[in-house]
């Protein structure tokens, strides 16, 4: 990471959000395009050493966003995101989800609301994304489901996997 | 990782509700006695020894009585988990927008046009 590059992570317990704040180095139309065209979105959004795969988007209020995150093993974890407002080149509100490769979301696994804001900072843009689950009970639920679903050994496997590549 | 979702279900369950929120974060400051931690709530001593209690039923903090003073601490492996859960996250942000930035760099590189 660009070491100028403000990227703050602040954790809200008591209200269940997550807050996630990262300026980058470019204008915000620019920035706007990576979070909602598809063939962008697959070059990004997976952290490493996974890769990001869309099988369906439609960036429209009412559409989704339906991917894959794959392991370098061929393991994917599908999600969805559905979108409910967007003000170009503004804001978008989403609800995030786990779901399988047909689409269909896990009903046991809570959602989350995704408010994401863009802005401009000097010649950068600051992106914030606010991660809000319902209750601190919805939080642990999608802990345990992540475990159960093997994502903790996944990120497990990654801390593994990015060790090595440090080396 | 037996131990994973008890460890969960109490911390969830501590963080349900404000005092022993507070309790737990002034624990993670240091061992502080019972009267210390109750010193900042407007409540009797009986009803914050009940959050005391839960605490040190689930786990998550320990006390000691030496002659009249308890002292509490905090016992961290407990709190791992959420906390674990969390620190993930925040390095798959990190990770997921380090990749955003080279992707920017490569998209002004090559003169992109929405």
């Amino acid at each position: 990471m660009k070491a100028e590059l403000q990227f703050n992570f602040i954790v809200d317990k008591e209200k269940s959000h997550i807050t996630v704040k990262r300026e980058f180095a470019a204008k915000r139309q620019l920035v706007w395009d990576c979070h909602t065209k598809r063939e962008l979105l697959d070059q990004w959004f997976a952290p490493k050493p996974l890769t990001t795969k869309t099988k369906h988007m439609e960036f429209k209020e009412g559409g989704y966003w339906h991917y894959a995150m794959i392991m370098p093993d061929g393991q994917a974890f599908w999600s969805r995101l559905d979108y409910q407002a967007i003000r170009p080149i503004d804001d978008y509100a989403a609800l995030d989800g786990f779901c399988d490769e047909s689409g269909i979301v896990n009903p046991e696994m809570p959602r989350a609301r995704w408010e994401v804001t863009f802005t401009d900072a000097n010649a950068h843009t600051l992106v914030t994304t606010v991660v809000k689950y319902r209750s601190p009970d919805d939080v642990q639920k999608v802990i345990e489901m992540g475990m159960e679903e093997g994502m903790a050994s996944t990120l497990e496997r990654l801390d593994e996997l990015l060790l090595t590549l440090d080396k | 990782m037996a131990n994973y979702e008890i460890a969960l279900d109490v911390v969830f369950h501590a963080l349900a509700d404000p005092t022993r929120r507070a309790v737990i974060q002034r624990l993670g400051k240091g061992p502080a006695t019972v009267s210390e931690l109750a010193e900042p709530f407007d409540m009797a001593l009986p009803s914050f020894m009940k959050h005391v209690r839960v605490l040190e039923s689930t786990g998550l903090i320990q006390s000691r009585k030496i002659g009249r003073i308890r002292t509490c601490t905090l016992e961290r492996r407990k709190l791992a988990a959420a906390e674990r859960w969390f620190e993930e996250q925040r390095a798959i942000w990190a990770m997921r927008y380090d990749n955003l930035d080279n992707l920017l760099e490569k998209l002004q590189g090559e003169g992109y046009e929405s």
